[in-house]
């Protein structure tokens, strides 16, 4: 049954669901219903640390640091959770993070 | 001993939204716009500092720093400082004045961690922000958001921390603090070219070149407090705090600017000599050491930078 006005994300590396109210960051979003599908840093779109795949649905982001999302990563479906704001219901996979052996600028 | 480094001059820091970030610096934080340049890089200071800024910002595709900026006393003293630099086999580049605003010769170079700094002599100074230099009063009005008083230092997270410690021993820095692991390893550095507890520090790590934070000083522990007030009233992401350090025994409150580079904004903590012994923290308890209350590290503090 849809709920009005929130997206169903499913996590499914971690088997978790919560819901995120229209129009807000799914990460502070996860934060605020004391969910831990998806690990939490800068917010900021900086560390990387919330890093995840996106499996299914719509999404929008805004802008991330390059070096923790390439644009063929981008493409892929790959993105920060911190910028990232759903527009329909999400099936993602989070840990997606790794520590950089090399420095891209 | 001393050879010269007075303090930390500026650091340039990358941001993905330039606006969103001057906003953050300067209405949260409380620094002072004081310039731009054609490359559309924002120079911004705290109110206190004399130099015409401490802070540069870029907007970039990647959060995290630059580079950081020691001031020299003078000329003669920068291109002694650089040879001794070149000693070391570290190459030395000099990027001619005008590259930054109003600003000298720089003399930059990459340290053994991976992290770019540089060294200088002349930077215009504008005096400190909305006070006179004659029967100064206390402080300015029109003061924003924390009231920062200067950029003091910056945590940076790197490998070769032996060989960092050989090069800012070079710079005539001394070593005020260290955390040792059981094996007698450094794992961190806490660096001071002058009286305060650091002006730089290193904790290890095994990418190069990471940014933990720039960090901004305040008066006093109720400042602190407002700043944490702040924090929650603009909604900013906390890192931890209201607190203190083990470490330098500041008081502290960690947060993120809006492109997830972390600020720390404190007061207190020790004072440092060039006879002082390091003070020496056992890394089995770096939960106190960094975290002086709850004795427990988070693991942000560890794994969240840019």
């Amino acid at each position: 049954m849809a709920i009005e006005n929130v997206y169903q994300i499913s996590v499914i590396n971690r088997q978790q669901v919560f819901y995120v109210p229209q129009g807000q960051p799914l990460l502070m979003a996860m934060e605020k219903v004391c969910q831990h599908a998806i690990n939490v840093g800068c917010r900021g779109g900086g560390c990387g640390l919330c890093k995840i795949k996106i499996l299914q649905g719509e999404y929008q982001t805004k802008r991330m640091s390059r070096a923790h999302v390439s644009e063929e990563e981008q493409a892929l479906g790959f993105a920060l959770a911190c910028r990232l704001t759903p527009l329909s219901d999400l099936v993602v996979e989070s840990d997606h993070f790794k520590l950089q052996t090399q420095q891209a600028k | 001993m001393r050879k010269g480094v007075m303090r930390p001059g500026h650091v340039q820091i990358r941001v993905l939204d330039i606006e969103e970030a001057v906003k953050h610096y300067v209405d949260l934080i409380g620094l002072i716009e004081i310039d731009r340049d054609e490359q559309g890089r924002v120079y911004l200071k705290g109110w206190t500092e004399v130099d015409k800024y401490s802070v540069i910002l870029r907007e970039a595709d990647e959060p995290g720093m630059d580079f950081m900026g020691f001031k020299c006393v003078d000329e003669a003293t920068l291109d002694s400082l650089a040879a001794d630099v070149q000693k070391l086999g570290i190459e030395v580049k000099e990027i001619p004045a005008g590259d930054l605003k109003d600003c000298g010769r720089r003399m930059q170079f990459v340290a053994p961690t991976g992290h770019v700094f540089e060294l200088y002599a002349t930077k215009e100074q504008t005096g400190k922000w909305g006070v006179t230099n004659v029967n100064p009063e206390a402080w300015p009005h029109g003061l924003k958001g924390m009231k920062a008083t200067r950029f003091d230092h910056c945590l940076l997270y790197g490998d070769d921390l032996e060989g960092n410690l050989e090069l800012f021993k070079t710079l005539g820095f001394g070593l005020a603090e260290q955390v040792l692991d059981p094996e007698g390893n450094r794992v961190a550095l806490f660096l001071t070219a002058s009286m305060k507890a650091h002006d730089v520090a290193f904790i290890k790590h095994p990418e190069k070149n990471k940014f933990h934070h720039a960090s901004f000083y305040l008066e006093t522990w109720e400042s602190v407090l407002r700043a944490a007030d702040l924090i929650s009233m603009t909604n900013t992401s906390l890192d931890i705090g209201p607190t203190r350090h083990g470490l330098t025994h500041g008081q502290t409150i960690y947060f993120f600017d809006p492109s997830g580079n972390r600020n720390e904004v404190f007061c207190g903590g020790d004072y440092y000599y060039p006879d002082h012994e390091p003070t020496t923290w056992k890394a089995e308890d770096l939960g106190k050491a960094i975290f002086y209350h709850d004795r427990q590290l988070n693991e942000r503090f560890l794994s969240v930078l840019t």
